[in-house]
């Protein structure tokens, strides 16, 4: 068997690949439960009908779309450069911990206070991938540092809310106090679709699909990650490129996190309950869109139903949630090792 | 006062053995050129294999159950093989994938066997008063045997070469493809066995999570260490010291637990950024992370 490169692969051909892949990966995971002694038509129906079934699901499904849609596209700006930010969720909590810490501490007039909470999660998330960023000048893999720095920051969270921000009303539980009321978003009737941020998330990924394809900073960007070689001679920094990828792709998640917790929670609470594995799910997204923020518009909800589906076959079915995990995994790698399939055709036999 | 020290030592080598285990199955692929990120759902389904197989009867063979770790490992590595060397697809984020399913099959499958004792787990010897488990001697052994075979036998020369430069090694009629698929799952079946460790001997139980980021710091060692397995051992005495500092600390110190539980990861970062300002990224196999197809560059 060998691999002939296409010239010009079309984007049906991408397309219908990315479809097949998605199949397959679907199909693996039937095994899987086949495996652990379920019936794979009850877990995918179990999981159909719990999201999209009714409207409780939807919103449960439009919740979870909200980050990652934010994060994914981000992430597909960050990916095209070729920088492997594997830290949002680390991102996502630093944001929700800048944003909490704005909506409890800083003394705004109501009308500031929202709009400060976004730009205190854009910051803490652009911060915290800012290091890796620099990380990277000495040669530090991203991949590597961004995992850590997740680490890191759910140890930070729990400091934060075991320790000095501990709420005074709050008795045995660790968490905040809950925001003032002018810190909290407004969410769609009886769900927990809070509509501002995922207002934000559509400008964020249609803003990043123009900067990609229109703006100067966005070809460089694809320069320095298509061809590392010609950037250098074309006098292009590639270091630069990476550190404002990095307060984009960063900030993107905080501004994920901000909205968690001012649209859900109203307090910061501990990182498993901020965040349920988005910075992971939200590579997926950005993959599954090979690399183009707009796309995330559809790829996000695709990742969502997994998500809200996961929590499903958690209470129905009583599996752990960890099933997500197999999920998403399985998904990411049939993605990538079928992405051989777009540039090039097979050929059966020897040369 | 030497009673101290030693116990510390002692203990610092238990935690140490799966890091070191794991270290050395990374070495050994990534000396052939390939990198797998993957080793935290390795050693999780390592973990879960040993387990299941150990306490599905109360007589069941512990050799057995070994052997199932290696190739529950070995199977999984085998996924990333496909994917990275027969596909081309990318090494980190295929790891990373593998890391997913890893752990969510291993939490999936183990839900069963979470809280059940262990009854026939794997007997520490006695040395001088301490104990020690098997599976640190033979990590021991293990890191000195691959340090010779890597460094003073013709196989050994093959597979580096195949990391350092595939195309010269393809022109000598090495098979590059086939020497990367067996030392993917190489690594595999050895990060399979520090989840073995864990399970049948340290834990001697099996619980969702178990590994805790300690395949990540596994990953992370191997830069540090210069891809050298003898210097592996000083590497994971280093990681095993600090995790045995946490544990005795928390509690009788003023300093919050948080700060103990995220040192491990900060001191990563601190490591990893000493190795690449001193130049030491430079160590790595030079074909590290690239696919490698006949006739390209």
């Amino acid at each position: 068997m060998r691999f002939v490169p296409l010239n010009a692969p079309s984007a049906a051909r991408s397309a219908l690949v990315t479809l097949a892949s998605l199949v397959a990966a679907l199909l693996i995971c039937a095994l899987v439960f086949k495996l652990a002694g379920q019936s794979p038509a009850e877990v995918y129906g179990t999981m159909l009908r719990g999201t999209l079934g009714d409207s409780t699901g939807l919103g449960e499904v439009g919740r979870r779309t909200i980050p990652l849609l934010l994060i994914g596209a981000g992430l597909a700006l960050a990916f095209r450069a070729q920088f492997f930010n594997i830290g949002a969720e680390g991102q996502l909590l630093l944001g929700a911990v800048f944003a909490a810490g704005t909506a409890l501490f800083v003394p705004l007039p109501g009308p500031l206070l929202l709009p400060a909470v976004f730009v205190a999660g854009f910051v803490g998330g652009g911060l915290w991938a800012l290091i890796a960023a620099a990380l990277r000048r000495v040669n530090v893999n991203e991949i590597l540092s961004t995992l850590m720095l997740n680490y890191i920051a759910v140890a930070l969270v729990t400091y934060l809310i075991a320790g000095p921000w501990k709420g005074k009303d709050v008795r045995g539980y660790i968490y905040t106090d809950t925001f003032p009321d002018a810190a909290n978003l407004p969410t769609l009737g009886g769900s927990q679709v809070h509509w501002p941020t995922l207002l934000l998330g559509v400008a964020v990924a249609l803003g990043l699909q123009w900067v990609l394809s229109r703006s100067t900073f966005g070809y460089a960007l694809r320069v320095v990650g298509e061809n590392p070689g010609a950037a250098r001679y074309a006098g292009l920094s590639s270091g630069r490129v990476a550190l404002l990828v990095a307060l984009i792709t960063g900030g993107a998640a905080g501004l994920a996190g901000a909205g968690e917790v001012a649209g859900i929670h109203h307090r910061l609470l501990e990182a498993g309950q901020i965040s349920l594995g988005y910075g992971f799910t939200a590579v997926i997204v950005a993959w599954l869109a090979r690399g183009n923020p707009a796309l995330c518009l559809i790829t996000a909800p695709v990742m969502g139903i997994i998500l809200a589906g996961g929590d499903i076959l958690k209470i129905d079915l009583n599996l752990p949630f960890r099933v997500v995990d197999i999920f998403s995994g399985v998904i990411l790698l049939c993605l990538i090792a079928s992405e051989i399939f777009v540039r090039h055709r097979v050929q059966w036999g020897r040369a | 006062m030497d009673n101290v020290v030693i116990e510390a030592l002692v203990r610092a080598l238990a935690v140490g053995t799966p890091l070191l285990l794991a270290c050395l199955g990374a070495i050994l692929n990534e000396r052939a050129g390939v990198v797998n990120l993957g080793v935290e759902g390795l050693m999780a389904v390592g973990a879960l294999a040993a387990f299941a197989v150990a306490a599905s009867s109360p007589d069941a063979n512990l050799w057995l159950a070994v052997g199932a770790s290696m190739l529950a490992g070995a199977a999984l590595a085998l996924l990333h093989a496909v994917a990275t060397i027969t596909l081309r697809a990318n090494q980190f984020v295929s790891g990373l994938a593998l890391a997913l399913i890893g752990t969510g099959t291993a939490g999936l499958l183990g839900k069963r066997f979470e809280g059940l004792p262990l009854f026939n787990k794997v007997a520490d010897l006695s040395l001088g008063g301490f104990t020690i488990s098997p599976f640190t001697v033979a990590a021991l052994l293990l890191a000195g045997a691959m340090a010779f075979w890597l460094g003073a036998t013709r196989s050994g020369l093959t597979l580096r070469s195949v990391g350092e430069n595939p195309a010269a090694a393809d022109v000598l009629g090495v098979n590059v493809g086939l020497i990367r698929v067996l030392a993917v799952m190489g690594g595999g079946a050895l990060a399979g066995l520090a989840g073995a460790f864990l399970s049948l001997s340290y834990r001697s139980s099996w619980a969702d999570n178990m590994t805790g980021g300690l395949g990540w710091i596994a990953v992370a060692l191997v830069i540090f260490v210069g891809w050298r397995p003898l210097r592996a051992i000083a590497g994971a005495l280093f990681f095993g010291f600090l995790y045995y500092l946490q544990f005795r600390l928390q509690g009788n110190s003023p300093i919050p637990t948080e700060v103990f539980s995220a040192m491990p990861f900060v001191l990563v970062l601190v490591v990893l950024a000493l190795a690449g300002m001193r130049g030491q990224a430079g160590n790595a196999p030079a074909a590290l992370g690239r696919a490698y197809v006949r006739g390209e560059r």
